[in-house]
């Protein structure tokens, strides 16, 4: 598609809201499930621009909008919405950067049903207005313009920040402390910018030519990046406030230690972490073995194993069907209804041709004679009646295993903190469960000068949550360096 | 960005290289390797930190061609340089003065084990040092073993240099001839660090063992390298990669390290059919990164 303006068929507004109202949510194209369960092209194809200037039609322009309040980052909707009906998209996107640093991220993997649309007031009668669809549309608009609305740098304060950790929650509070005048230095262990964005989210939901645009941008603003920095073993963060003239830094560290299932046949050859195939896929690009040098297990042919419910589950599933797998079964303990991942990803997976195996507990892998796995042995499942917490929980099914032959398997079950930070920093307090313990509010840690957010503070959480962190540590940081107050409440 | 400043051949298809990585350099103790990947379509691969000099900013990687990628970084030398190269990872190894420590070193494990060896030495033990080897030509660091050592004793398997046999057949004559031992220290092939496991768990001689299994990041997010203990599955890259001899199922590490045989294969003898295709590979990528300006700075501090 071509950067265009607006048909002037389109008519203009103002509209009545009612002749908003009976304009239809403009669906998202989407590749072809046949053909895209083959390739690892990006599934959704973003609305053209005809479709994006109907669909922000459809807002109503409400006096006092809750979509805003539905946003972890709170992007001004309505503002940024206005803007793409003026025909106005490069100021839309940067209407959106003043408050998300990401929207070409944001807008394709935040779960906007349960936020932004959740709270749309379209959405009581009608489908609610398509904020995340808009929100993509104008960073793609605005990337294919090579015209990236950057924010003017404000004069230098002096001050230099470490944010450890290049994830969602790290790049979000290095934008804004960049813009605040701030020197930002942020560090990533990994050999490329992006953290989760690139070896967790593949290629088809979110394409990594689009979160290296990001982060040039971000370059160009002025923050510095430096990879191949483990912060604990590299270098401490001791080290980087008494040695490196670091006056605050900011622990966006996540939650990368995978959890296993911790059954009989879990050690052998063909069963991976999730963390572990996407990254040997999505980071090393291994499904273009041997293009690529680092390989994965061959799943052409293969019959392939997902366990979990989870987004990452359903990135892994169907990564396995794009390597080429004859049958991608997805086992889940529960039933569909309670499956954490997004309703639009299972939806996808199922167009796909996955497999699911809902109520069903992996209890034990088999392995052929040279230690590759070979089987699954299961247990059906069922739901008694609802905890404390309202979730009913599975209980098996006595007499009810039964064996299904799997060559790989993916365990997503979730991830944990990793100590690396927090094992040699003392003076980091850290929770029973070992993620940091940090305010809620100001997000400042036991230690002086320190703050941490996202996954390594919440556990495994979403993007956007992690990038709402992100902000509020940013802002907090800011006060922190202006004021040099430390127990003072933010 | 990690300019090489020396390369040697030590012995055919071993390499020792001498990189510029200040960070690395000032922060390495003996025990912990680096994980680095040479070009853009790269693996990375884990390599035991030999040496390092924090004056100089450098670490020595002593290298082994077996496979596509090692094979292709023991044709660099000198004015190339690694893409990525990150470190240090791993659990220091345990160094305190125990009393009598034998240093096993197989092959390219002689490399591994040198630093710490020499570890034990300054602190304060009495090191006897075997160093075993296929045959003369793959002997390495002799000299500097020895010069660090009480004792040396260097086997080769056909007899062409020093003693004939396997570096068990030392140790267990050691053992034998009623020399108090207090902890074994064996790195090399994994079956040879399972054979000397095997040769002193029966006298209850403290053992251990530096694991080779495969990586991926190296820091404890993918458990690609879980090795099982009697003590439950343990990550090599965080936990390790030392470990108690006398705790570790062998058979599944060997197995796990086996996965990719195929894939390994196919690679290398792509890349031996044309190895200018990735030489070129290696010089795109780092002269990329090298002209443009701001990514130069940050190689400059890191």
């Amino acid at each position: 598609m071509n950067a265009e303006t607006p048909d002037p068929a389109v008519p203009a507004p103002p509209l009545s809201k009612k002749d908003r109202m009976k304009i239809p949510r403009q669906p998202m194209p989407e590749q072809d499930p046949a053909r895209r369960r083959t390739n690892f092209e990006e599934v959704n194809q973003g609305l053209t621009v005809m479709g994006a200037a109907t669909e922000a039609l459809r807002c109503l322009s409400c006096a006092n909008p809750k979509c805003t309040s539905g946003c972890p980052v709170g992007v001004k909707v309505k503002d940024f919405v206005d803007l793409i009906v003026a025909g106005d998209f490069l100021g839309a996107a940067a209407k959106i950067r003043e408050d998300n640093i990401l929207p070409a991220i944001t807008g394709r993997v935040c779960p906007q049903e349960t936020q932004c649309e959740g709270c749309c007031i379209l959405g009581n009668k009608f489908e609610p207005l398509g904020v995340g669809y808009l929100e993509r549309f104008v960073a793609d608009y605005e990337r294919r313009t090579g015209r990236v609305g950057l924010p003017e740098r404000p004069l230098a304060t002096g001050k230099k920040v470490a944010i450890v950790g290049s994830g969602p929650a790290g790049l979000s509070a290095a934008g804004d402390l960049v813009r605040q005048g701030h020197a930002v230095t942020v560090f990533e262990a990994l050999h490329a910018i992006g953290g989760v964005l690139l070896y967790g989210i593949p290629e088809f939901r979110l394409p990594k030519e689009i979160v290296r645009h990001e982060v040039d941008a971000m370059r160009m603003m002025g923050v510095e990046f430096q990879t191949n920095v483990v912060i604990g073993k590299t270098v401490t963060i001791d080290e980087l406030m008494a040695d490196e003239g670091y006056d605050a830094v900011f622990v966006a560290t996540g939650a990368g230690l995978p959890k296993f299932l911790d059954v009989p046949g879990e050690h052998l050859n063909g069963v991976y972490s999730a963390n572990e195939f996407l990254t040997r896929v999505n980071l090393m690009r291994a499904d273009a073995f041997p293009e690529s040098d680092e390989p994965v297990f061959d799943c052409r042919g293969r019959d392939v194993a997902v366990v979990g419910g989870g987004n990452t589950a359903m990135d892994a599933v169907r990564t396995a069907c794009r390597l080429g797998a004859r049958t991608s079964y997805l086992i889940y303990r529960r039933s569909e209804a309670e499956m954490p991942a997004r309703a639009e990803e299972l939806k996808h997976a199922k167009q796909e041709g996955i497999a699911l195996m809902t109520l069903t507990n992996p209890v034990a892998f088999l392995g052929d004679a040279d230690g590759f796995v070979s089987g699954v042995r299961c247990v059906r499942m069922e739901l008694g009646e609802p905890d404390a917490s309202g979730r009913r929980s599975p209980k098996e099914i006595p007499g009810s295993e039964f064996e299904t032959p799997i060559q790989m398997a993916v365990i997503a079950l979730g991830t944990s903190a990793n100590p690396l930070v927090q094992s040699t920093t003392p003076e980091l307090a850290t929770t029973r469960k070992g993620y940091i313990a940090a305010d809620p509010e100001t997000l400042r840690t036991s230690k002086r000068g320190v703050f941490a957010g996202g996954d390594i503070v919440t556990g495994g959480a979403t993007v956007i949550l992690a990038m709402g962190a992100g902000r509020k540590a940013a802002a907090s940081i800011h006060e922190y360096l202006s004021t040099g107050a430390w127990d003072a409440p933010a | 960005m990690f300019p090489i400043v020396e390369a040697e051949f030590l012995a055919p298809d071993v390499k020792r290289f001498v990189i510029e990585a200040p960070r690395v350099a000032r922060k390495r103790k003996a025990g912990q390797f680096v994980i680095l990947r040479l070009h853009d379509h790269g693996e990375r691969i884990p390599l035991t930190i030999a040496d390092s000099d924090p004056d100089r900013g450098t670490v020595t990687l002593i290298v082994q061609g077996v496979g596509k990628t090692t094979k292709l970084l023991n044709m660099l030398g000198p004015g190339d340089a690694i893409l990525d190269l990150v470190g240090p990872l791993g659990t220091p190894s345990h160094v305190e003065a125990f009393g009598t420590v034998v240093v096993i070193g197989g092959g390219l494990g002689a490399a591994i084990a040198y630093p710490t060896a020499k570890a034990m030495k300054e602190a304060g033990n009495h090191v006897v040092s075997i160093v075993g080897a296929r045959n003369k030509e793959l002997v390495i660091l002799e000299a500097e073993i020895g010069a660090i050592s009480d004792e040396l004793l260097v086997t080769t398997d056909d007899g062409s240099y020093a003693r004939k046999g396997f570096v068990t057949e030392v140790l267990r004559e050691l053992i034998e001839s009623g020399r108090a031992i207090d902890l074994v220290l064996a790195i090399g092939p994994t079956r040879m660090m399972q054979a000397v496991a095997e040769t002193t768990r029966p006298k209850g001689i403290k053992t251990v063992v530096s694991l080779n299994s495969l990586m991926v990041d190296g820091t404890g997010m993918c458990g690609g390298c879980r090795v099982l203990t009697t003590a439950g599955a343990r990550f090599a890259c965080v936990d390790g990669p030392e470990f108690d001899a006398h705790e570790i199922d062998f058979e599944t590490l060997v197995r796990r390290n086996r996965t990719y045989l195929s894939n390994e294969s196919e690679s290398l003898r792509r890349f031996l059919e044309d190895p200018e295709r990735d030489l070129d590979r290696v010089r795109e990528s780092c002269r990329l990164e090298w002209e443009h300006p701001e990514v130069r700075a940050e190689a400059r501090r890191s």
